[in-house]
């Protein structure tokens, strides 16, 4: 058995308001997150020792993001501070590097946090800013400058350049993309804290709605979000006396392959789920929720394939077919992810594991969750973690 | 496009003038590593290959295929408002790397993953010139 196997658990989670929501900057929604996720473990500002921020887009450079935030937080005698950055793979790296924080006894409480504040709010019309672009359309789309000379911008723009491959060479179709936005929709239905709670998707919907860059339509996007989002780390035997069910953290992997993914068509996956998987010495049998990281829909369809559920090419049909929806064999992103619920990077995937396995999930809840998966991906299709979380050690 | 707003410039730094020098030529010019060959692109000073550390500008072929492509929507900078939708391609080419570009003289929604293109090369504002591409005759390797 591996060493690290169910030392740690996530014994809190703290989730600000999501989306379109303007009362604070980046630092107050991580500060706000923290304070929601200490009052959920039951523990004090004073019982932390350890603090790890993977810094949005709003942090800028983040010069000594985790600094920042400790004076915000006012957190005294720290004894591990990082401010971590694989795009959305960060919220599987912090989880594992509290974890051997915490078994190597250098911690006790890690808390490990994202926030950012990308949207701005609405402002009313006038001749200064008529026609001025409003929404994360300007955040997202930061180019080199070679590629914007010929107007390629945004990370849109780079996970469609490798979809359109993707639908040549595995014969992923455009409605098979939709079947992805129109499955997590119907969880975000059943998940009031979902942005899109309340309202349906259809495939003709999908397909009617506006295009962003090809193959993408708007809902193959995830929903770009404001806000924050905090989890708190312990040791399993602490987590046992604390105010919730605890949330073994039973594996964790990176995966990080290099080269080309437009050429490859992987991403880190299968280098990092081999780990988690050993590690947590559990199957994919085994894995009742699979929250993936769905920045697009299309992330998810190259997922699911390369944790091998399904082979190369078979996850549009099988997602098609219903499988990933509610009710589904397979229950996937069953908050409604990132395209229907709220974008928090990584921390979206795995704040919805944790709801599933604390049963907490409401209309939504897969009945005896006991193993999820969450996947963790970023930069393109290059960075990958994997984390495997059960109810039981 | 609207007269009025420039489109972004490319990059000028030292290790881009001569890829500039060249297409101002009509010639495609790549870094190629001295050590083992490779081409590469863009410019960085390390063959991301063998690490080899010196390299030489050597013009090639300017063929390749379209590897795939993207239809632009959004209107991100002003200079583009008056070209959406447009496609973007990524071009392989012929001696190996990848280069974005656009396909002159075809629709957005008849680029072919595929397709055997060739470049030629247009102004792209203060004096520079880009390679773009268009579709050429015969295979595309």
């Amino acid at each position: 058995m591996h060493p690290l196997r169910g030392k740690a658990a996530i014994v809190g989670l703290g989730i600000t308001a999501q989306g379109k929501v303007f009362h604070t900057n980046h630092v107050g929604f991580a500060v706000e997150a923290v304070e929601l996720a200490l009052a959920d473990a039951g523990l004090d500002r004073t019982d932390v020792d350890g603090l790890l921020l993977n810094p949005g887009l709003s942090w800028g450079e983040a010069s000594m993001g985790s600094f920042q935030l400790q004076q915000a937080l006012g957190l005294r005698d720290l004894t591990l501070s990082a401010t971590m950055n694989l795009g959305g793979a960060t919220a599987g790296a912090m989880v594992a590097h509290a974890t051997e924080a915490i078994a190597s006894g250098r911690c006790s409480v890690v808390v490990c946090v994202f926030s950012d504040a990308p949207l701005k709010p609405p402002r009313p019309e006038s001749s200064a800013n008529r026609g001025a672009s409003q929404g994360s359309a300007g955040t997202y789309a930061f180019a080199r400058g070679f590629e914007a000379a010929y107007g390629f911008f945004g990370i849109p723009a780079q996970y469609a350049m490798i979809a359109r491959r993707y639908m040549h060479v595995y014969g992923l179709t455009q409605d098979h993309l939709g079947s992805v936005a129109v499955a997590q929709r119907q969880w975000a239905n059943r998940n009031p804290r979902a942005q899109y709670y309340g309202r349906g998707l259809t495939l003709e919907e999908y397909h009617a709605s506006r295009w962003v860059v090809e193959p993408f339509h708007l809902y193959d996007c995830c929903l770009v979000s404001n806000g924050g989002l905090a989890v708190v780390v312990t040791s399993a035997e602490r987590a046992r006396d604390l105010k919730q069910r605890p949330v073994y953290v039973l594996g964790f992997g990176q995966g990080h392959p290099g080269g080309d993914p437009v050429d490859t068509l992987v991403t880190g996956a299968p280098l990092a789920a081999r780990q988690a998987l050993a590690m947590a010495d559990v199957s994919l049998a085994d894995v009742d929720v699979v929250e993936l990281y769905d920045c697009y829909t299309f992330t998810v369809i190259v997922s699911l394939e390369d944790y091998g559920f399904v082979a190369k090419g078979e996850a549009g049909p099988f997602i098609s077919s219903g499988n990933t929806a509610p009710g589904g064999s397979l229950p996937v992103n069953t908050g409604g992810g990132q395209l229907s619920s709220f974008y928090m990077w990584g921390m979206t995937p795995l704040s919805e594991a944790i709801i599933q396995l604390r049963g907490e999930g409401g209309e939504r809840q897969v009945p005896g969750a006991k193993v999820a998966l969450v996947s963790g991906n970023g930069g393109v299709l290059s960075t990958h973690s994997t984390t495997i979380l059960g109810s039981e050690v | 496009m609207d007269e009025r707003v420039a489109k972004p410039l490319p990059p000028q730094t030292p290790d881009w003038l001569p890829f500039y020098e060249a297409a101002a030529r009509g010639v495609l010019s790549l870094p190629r590593c001295q050590q083992c060959g490779s081409f590469r692109f863009p410019p960085r000073p390390v063959c991301p290959n063998c690490l080899g550390k010196d390299f030489a500008w050597q013009p090639v072929s300017g063929r390749g295929e379209i590897w795939s492509y993207v239809v632009m929507h959004q209107v991100y900078h002003p200079a583009f408002a008056d070209e959406v939708p447009y496609a973007v391609v990524l071009v392989r080419l012929h001696e190996g790397p990848k280069m974005l570009s656009r396909l002159i003289d075809v629709a957005p929604r008849a680029v072919q993953i595929g397709a055997a293109v060739e470049a030629t090369f247009l102004p792209a504002g203060n004096g520079l010139y880009l390679p773009f591409f268009r579709l050429a005759a015969g295979p595309a390797t």
